[in-house]
């Protein structure tokens, strides 16, 4: 991609640069005076500082001269091999972007086999393996941690990994599929399908009654009718949520966005949006599966508990 | 602006023809005595060390091995790592001052018994010698005109040193490469680019610097040589020609009487120049160039031994000894002074830091780092939790086991499964969550300390801050 607008301002770049060349070249021939010969002595500058210090007008030594000259067909060659000239891309073919492919594919090169012999394995087998968990809890802590905290326990709108509750199902090709694809939350905002702030704390209450926490039971009682509404669409009469489209399972007294009353008050009035970003661009098929995995030993190791 | 005078001009006598001397070949005599025998030691006990260190084994690895690629440098039993850096720093100052302080005492004896441009020029001259013969016989055959004995003779005197030298190159690479692996690459002719590129580099440098460039390098090339000029005053130790005994020099039969004859002790019979490696004449007095080799000694002892003189007309001695401020017995009485004391204390004194510092090397290194994604979540049962990444570095060669504990604040917990194993010279990283209690908490940052103790050896400990925020 040429990032002039028109052809044009390629070749009067490529005319200044080749003009600066030759002018260097001229330059340096002009200044360039004859050798003295033998006995012959240099004249000065003519100029005398602190009166009467002075300077010989020596020729440059031919050495010297040949350097400038040298980098002059230096910058020729350069220029004819390498991207310089305008938008010329060079006879060698070289840009920054396969440099860096090149040494993507030396990588994958290296340390494919490695990846390779897990991505013949189950998950499952892969889990139990203590090398294939070290490399998954790197990769854990380059890409995921940044939200899912370094020990995969989440914070608030980031879930915890390691609880045995999964939004999208705990199962090793859904684990997969959040990875590479991502997942878009979304629970919409239904302050006015519920009703008034009243009617929402009524909700909340029976929310906080199936979850197993202290509630008001009248509320609760008032509330249950406007969740079978409203909210069990997706979260189900009983309230378990459903992992088909990701919806909380409220039973759990596991709390994405906090599970203080006013939190929950909150994510019903004006409903919340969260984003897992899709993988599948930028880490190999045989990454996601080391990653898999690892997410998969540490929910395994949380259940035991 | 005043008009240049014209008396003040530079003249054509300014005028310099060139810079660039053609270098004379210097033929070196050989010679044999007390500083040469000093010399052949350091050069067997300097390349044994260079050439043999590389195939000592140790813990079942290279004893001297510096692995660059996994950043581990392996000296006998101590295993350094890049963050021991400092180490490297003292052993370069250690060096230094004991430069400055044998150089203010006796001159460049570096130069002259232990530099690799010496020792190796040694070496390669005694090649030199066993091929061509002595130094006439050296002389004659470079004038002689190209016939199939030059031509043989400096082959085989080539085709030795340059055999020299790839081993010399092959034993450097051996420090970084472990040598038996790079001894099998070399049989199976499979060597890495860069292990090629070094043995080759490392050989020709030897080869051209022992071989042709010899004294070049000290005279023109060597730093060393121009600043340890610098250290010397009129106590230090130079190798000096007794003027008032030799002069006025003078060749003369053996039994002649030379007070007679109103000549000193110096026969002027050029040995002392003959055998100088740097081609000097010792008897024009203290040369930047005279590398401290002590060779005329050697040679002018063994001319006054066959004359029936006194030794030591080239001998060791200093500045005011050679001007009659005190006669050379009591050299020794001037070594001690003010230069040479604070050279040696402070050699001393980063000598004990150095080795302290090596005697207390702590083989465990730990690092902690908060996550930065979150300042704090909430945890069950309204508890609150802070996350940490916490690095181990266990420099030890064998796998350590480490508890950790946290303290700094009331009723904080460590959720990590203990103890936690490292293996041997390795680094590990583990995801750490300290679980607090708010109601006992003030809200705001609060300094948390991480302990972490070899199970096994409690001596072997490290402690770490951080912070501990609440909300």
């Amino acid at each position: 991609m040429s990032d002039f607008v028109h052809d044009g301002w390629s070749l009067y770049i490529a005319i200044i640069t080749l003009l600066s060349l030759i002018a260097c070249a001229v330059l340096l021939k002009a200044l360039s005076t004859r050798k003295l010969s033998k006995g012959e002595q240099a004249g000065t500058t003519g100029h005398a500082w602190d009166e009467d210090l002075q300077e010989w007008n020596n020729p440059l030594p031919g050495w010297w001269m040949w350097l400038f000259y040298i980098t002059i067909v230096f910058a020729v060659v350069y220029l004819v091999l390498y991207p310089g000239l305008g938008s010329f891309k060079g006879y060698l073919g070289w840009s920054s972007v396969g440099q860096y492919q090149d040494e993507q594919k030396e990588a994958a090169a290296t340390f494919g086999p490695v990846i390779d012999r897990f991505l013949k394995q189950d998950v499952t087998v892969v889990a139990g393996d203590p090398q294939a968990r070290e490399i998954g809890q790197r990769l854990f802590l380059n890409y995921c941690a940044q939200c899912h905290g370094s020990d995969a326990g989440g914070s608030r709108g980031f879930p915890n990994l390691r609880d045995g509750d999964w939004l999208y199902g705990g199962s090793p090709d859904s684990i997969r599929t959040t990875i590479s694809g991502g997942r878009n939350g979304l629970m919409p905002p239904m302050g006015a399908a519920v009703g008034g702030g009243e009617d929402v704390r009524d909700v909340v209450h029976y929310v906080l009654k199936i979850a197993g926490r202290t509630h008001d039971g009248l509320r609760a009682q008032r509330g249950q009718a406007k969740f079978a509404r409203v909210c069990a669409s997706c979260h189900g009469a009983d309230g378990k949520g459903n992992p088909q489209i990701g919806a909380a399972n409220l039973t759990d007294d596991i709390w994405l966005h906090g599970g203080t009353e006013a939190a929950i008050a909150e994510t019903i009035t004006k409903g919340r949006i969260s984003q897992m970003p899709a993988h599948k661009d930028f880490l190999d098929e045989g990454k996601i599966h080391l990653l898999t995995a690892y997410v998969l030993g540490i929910s395994g190791q949380a259940g035991k508990k | 602006m005043l008009e240049p005078a014209p008396n003040n001009a530079p003249t054509a006598a300014d005028v310099e023809t060139s810079l660039y001397e053609v270098r004379k070949k210097i033929y070196v005599r050989a010679v044999s005595g007390w500083f040469a025998g000093w010399r052949v030691a350091l050069v067997i006990a300097t390349q044994l060390v260079f050439y043999g260190s590389p195939w000592l084994v140790w813990n079942d690895r290279q004893a001297v091995l510096f692995d660059l690629v996994a950043r581990k440098f392996y000296i006998f039993g101590l295993v350094f790592w890049p963050q021991d850096f400092i180490f490297l720093t003292a052993l370069l100052i250690i060096s230094a001052y004991s430069l400055f302080l044998f150089t203010a005492i006796a001159g460049r004896l570096w130069c002259g018994y232990a530099c690799p441009q010496t020792v190796y020029t040694e070496i390669f001259m005694w090649i030199e010698r066993f091929v061509e013969g002595d130094r006439v016989q050296r002389m004659r055959l470079d004038k002689s005109s190209a016939g199939a004995r030059k031509i043989g003779l400096k082959t085989l005197k080539h085709g030795i040193w340059i055999a020299l030298s790839l081993w010399t190159g092959f034993t450097f690479v051996g420090y970084f490469t472990p040598i038996k692996v790079l001894a099998g690459e070399v049989a199976a002719w499979s060597l890495g680019p860069w292990e090629t590129f070094w043995i080759f580099f490392y050989g020709f440098a030897t080869y051209g610097n022992a071989g042709w460039m010899r004294e070049q390098v000290c005279k023109y090339m060597c730093p060393y040589a121009r600043f340890q000029s610098v250290m010397f005053d009129p106590d230090t130790l130079v190798i000096t020609y007794d003027a008032a005994r030799g002069e006025p020099r003078g060749s003369r039969s053996r039994t002649a009487d030379a007070a007679a004859q109103g000549l000193g002790a110096c026969v002027d019979c050029n040995i002392c120049v003959q055998v100088c490696p740097t081609g000097i004449d010792i008897r024009k007095g203290l040369q930047y160039e005279c590398i401290g080799c002590a060779a005329c000694i050697d040679g002018c002892n063994q001319v006054m031994d066959k004359m029936g003189y006194a030794r030591g007309l080239i001998r060791y001695s200093t500045e005011n000894a050679v001007h009659g401020k005190y006669v050379d017995t009591e050299i020794p009485k001037h070594v001690v002074r003010p230069r040479v004391l604070v050279y040696s204390g402070l050699l001393v004194v980063i000598v004990l830091v150095f080795f302290g510092g090596l005697w207390l090397k702590n083989p465990l290194k730990v690092d902690v780092i908060r996550d930065r994604g979150a300042m704090m979540r909430d945890a069950p049962g309204g508890m609150i939790e802070n996350v940490y990444r916490l690095q181990f570095i266990n420099t030890d060669e064998s796998a350590r086991r480490y508890s950790v504990t946290v303290s700094g604040l009331q009723g904080l917990s460590l959720m990590l499964a203990l103890p936690v194993e490292v293996p041997a010279t390795t680094t590990r990283t583990f995801p750490v969550t300290v679980r607090g209690d708010p109601s006992l908490l003030k809200s705001g940052s609060h300094p948390i300390m991480f302990h972490v103790r070899d199970v096994e050896r409690p001596d072997v400990r490290a402690d770490e801050s951080s912070r501990f925020f609440v909300r």
